[in-house]
């Protein structure tokens, strides 16, 4: 099997694994104040330190979390409810147009059975949020804003954002800045003290964690309400019994990326350049989406003029070969991705797009399979798409 | 595969018999239920649910394709359209016609596909010829004889030497959950079962006359002319009895000055039947008459007639009058055979005579 899709999920590492594994071993609930109780405690709190210090964060920041969506609607909702709690003046949400599911869906939740109300800022046909409409958005709303989200790196499209200029925007007019950091940690480097956000998302299984586990990473002086109430486990922002096998393996996934981060972004966009390159010359009328340059290491998007990106998913799906549309689907139905509409693509090029996503067992062999496959391919969705009647 | 027994059962057959098999889910309604709530209607989240435990178990790569845009041109927004116009359609033909193996069948042979396997109660051997399934109570050749010869040829139906009994039964030994899953009825894309309440909502209630059809009087006020069909007696409410004390049918339905018409049993009686959009598969076209049996109704017994039929049409001429044959219905010519009754072709009902 030909594996490009690292951006959905990718292999557990087996030193996450191993972590796993050898906690799940062991009995104890995190909270308990008795023996068994304290050693469960001590791994959770081992593994909170060694994610702080891999994330440029202080331990007490790190909020464990059951993944990257919870973290994302924990930040968005929490945020947005305590800060308007403390002034009802404060109801609105700045948030980027390219977001994924899990801050956009959270945010217009929040429009409508909350009264909040939204300023999305709009991306460049690069997809990079343009910080000259924050600038705007927060001197015509300042004292309104709430909470304001801007992802870190794009899932998509793979374009890096401007987060250190959005947040000391946000810091002039005192607004938390939450960045949803979930396909950045492990490909560029993440400090979220040197950011300036207030509060950062991360997933384990994007990087070789397990799925099921994440963090928030929130400064001390945000106040969250929380999403779930109960034991009042990680400073009362999120309860419930500490999955420490999770945590475990999640903290020695986050320590392997980070520490390897720059080795495997060298080799990985080496490998992504390949790809694009080889692509390219087997099907020439395809064209790269997101920043060429300034995007993450391991991602590469491309559209296919005329051809249907679940066409396409199907036959590769048959060749062996795993990747995404890279857009949201319900009921397995794919529809136009938002970000390349936002980038200002019209919907057929939102719904002929594939994204191919590299990871750590990646090789020159993926791109084999995929060059040698694509040109029939392509022929064949194109004429599927032809009856959709999808110009190309 | 719809999520039901038959398509599960379908694609398990035509695994067996060698095909390399991929299951499709059709995603057809705009807003998908997610739960099912009885056996009315298809298809909710928890039926595409259904259709990809099946495939699981069967082994077959499984995806969902979205043809609800094309579902409801060509099949909803017709269906509304044909009682607009005072007929009484049948939405499964047009869903074979337009959508089963028109839309899925030319994508499926664009990505590289050879033909549609469906769970069809019904007979397509390799002598091309379209016969009834073994079970007469579950025969879905009337739905499938408005497909052509193109069409057929690129059509596998593995259920039609079987009963539903023994495709039941098969599901269960072949553990497939959906063994026990009631069949849906009624309309696929009506979930509550109420037609009329769907067509009020679409077309709006319309009040008009009921007249009679002899006279031309006005015996009664109706609410919505698509209320009614040809052949219906109930419901009329009109204010006079007639004449001769006997009841009154609805004989047609007269869009354009919304009208319905009323009159005796014997005026239903039909010797001819006129249809449109002629299909006709087994055997050259009938020029000169060919004699057959003929089905004018979904679950209608077939009688006996002369079927000439050519590109611009069919006539159906009965060896004894039909009542209640309705403007929108296909007609479907079958010869019968001890191997089952072949299909020979067929029309959409535009005329009638007597």
């Amino acid at each position: 099997m030909t594996y490009l899709d690292h951006a959905a999920t990718t292999p557990m590492l087996p030193e996450a694994v191993e972590a796993y594994l050898s906690a799940a071993s062991e009995l104890g609930n995190a909270s308990s104040i008795h023996t068994p109780g304290r050693g469960a405690r001590r791994r959770v709190e081992e593994a909170r330190e060694s994610v702080a210090a891999a994330l440029g964060a202080r331990p007490s920041e790190v909020i464990f979390t059951s993944g990257g969506t919870e973290s994302d609607n924990l930040a968005v909702k929490g945020i947005f409810w305590a800060r308007r709690g403390a002034d009802p003046l404060r109801s609105r949400v700045i948030a980027g147009a390219v977001e994924h599911h899990a801050v956009l869906d959270a945010v217009t939740w929040l429009a409508r059975h909350e009264r909040a109300r939204v300023t999305w800022l709009p991306v460049d046909p690069l997809g990079r949020v343009e910080v000259g409409a924050l600038h705007c958005a927060l001197a015509e709303y300042g004292d309104e804003v709430a909470v304001c989200t801007a992802m870190w790196a794009n899932n998509e499209v793979g374009t890096l954002q401007p987060v250190e200029e959005l947040a000391a925007e946000c810091a002039t007019r005192g607004v938390p800045l939450h960045t949803d950091a979930i396909q950045a940690v492990g490909q560029v480097p993440v400090d979220f003290a040197a950011s300036g956000a207030a509060a950062l998302s991360v997933s384990g299984h994007k990087l070789g964690g397990p799925i099921g586990v994440g963090a928030l990473v929130l400064s001390r002086d945000v106040a969250c309400t929380p999403l779930l109430h109960g034991g009042g486990q990680e400073r009362d922002v999120r309860s419930g019994t500490l999955d420490v096998p999770g945590i475990a393996a999640f903290a020695a996934a986050v320590g392997t990326a980070v520490k390897g981060q720059q080795e495997y972004a060298a080799r990985v966009s080496g490998l992504r350049d390949e790809l694009i390159a080889r692509v390219r010359q087997v099907v020439p009328e395809a064209v790269l989406n997101g920043d060429p340059v300034q995007r993450l290491p391991a991602n590469a998007h491309f559209s296919f003029p005329g051809c249907e990106g679940d066409a396409l998913l199907l036959l590769l799906d048959a060749q062996g070969i795993a990747c995404s549309t890279g857009s949201a689907c319900s009921a397995g139905v794919a529809q136009a991705s938002h970000v390349l509409l936002a980038m200002g693509e019209d919907a057929d090029r939102g719904r002929s797009s594939l994204r191919f996503t590299l990871g750590h067992t990646s090789s020159s062999a993926d791109i084999d399979a995929l060059v040698a496959a694509l040109p029939e391919i392509v022929e064949r969705a194109r004429a599927a798409g032809a009856l959709r009647g999808i110009r190309g | 595969m719809s999520g039901g027994v038959d398509s599960a059962v379908a694609a398990a057959r035509a695994v067996d018999a060698g095909y390399d098999v991929t299951g499709v889910h059709l995603a057809l309604a705009r807003n998908p239920q997610t739960y099912r709530s009885g056996a009315r209607g298809c298809c909710t989240l928890e039926d595409s649910r259904d259709a990809r435990r099946a495939a699981d178990v069967i082994g077959i790569p499984f995806y969902v394709w979205d043809m609800a845009d094309e579902f409801h041109a060509g099949v909803v927004d017709d269906f509304v359209a044909e009682y607009a116009a005072g007929r009484t359609p049948n939405p499964c033909l047009r869903c074979n016609e337009k959508i089963k193996f028109a839309a899925v069948l030319d994508r499926a042979v664009a990505l590289g596909f050879d033909a549609v396997v469906t769970g069809h109660h019904a007979r397509l051997g390799l002598d091309g010829l379209l016969r009834r399934s073994v079970d007469a109570a579950k025969d879905q050749s009337y739905v499938l004889a408005v497909l052509t010869r193109a069409q057929l040829d690129r059509a596998i139906f593995p259920l039609g030497d079987s009963t539903k009994a023994a495709v039941r039964a098969e599901a269960a030994e072949r553990d497939l959950a959906v063994a026990e899953k009631p069949d849906s009825h009624d309309i696929c894309f009506i979930a509550d079962g109420d037609t009329q309440g769907f067509l009020a909502s679409r077309l709006g209630a319309a009040p008009g006359d009921i007249v009679d059809a002899s006279t031309g009087e006005v015996l009664g006020a109706h609410a919505g002319a698509f209320s009614y069909t040809v052949g219906q007696r109930r419901g009329l409410r009109l204010e006079r009895p007639a004449p001769d004390g006997r009841p009154r049918y609805v004989l047609s339905i007269t869009p354009v000055t919304n009208t319905v018409t009323v009159g005796p049993v014997e005026a239903l009686d039909v010797s001819t039947v006129y249809g449109d959009r002629p299909v006709w598969t087994a055997e050259p076209w009938p020029l000169a008459g060919v004699e057959c049996e003929v089905q004018l109704r979904a679950h209608g017994e077939a009688v006996p007639a002369t079927v000439t039929a050519d590109l611009a049409g069919m006539t159906a001429r009965l060896r004894r009058p039909v009542r209640g044959i309705a403007a929108g219905q296909a007609v479907v010519a079958y010869r019968p055979d001890p191997a089952g009754d072949i299909v020979l072709g067929s029309a959409t009902i535009s005329a009638t005579d007597q």
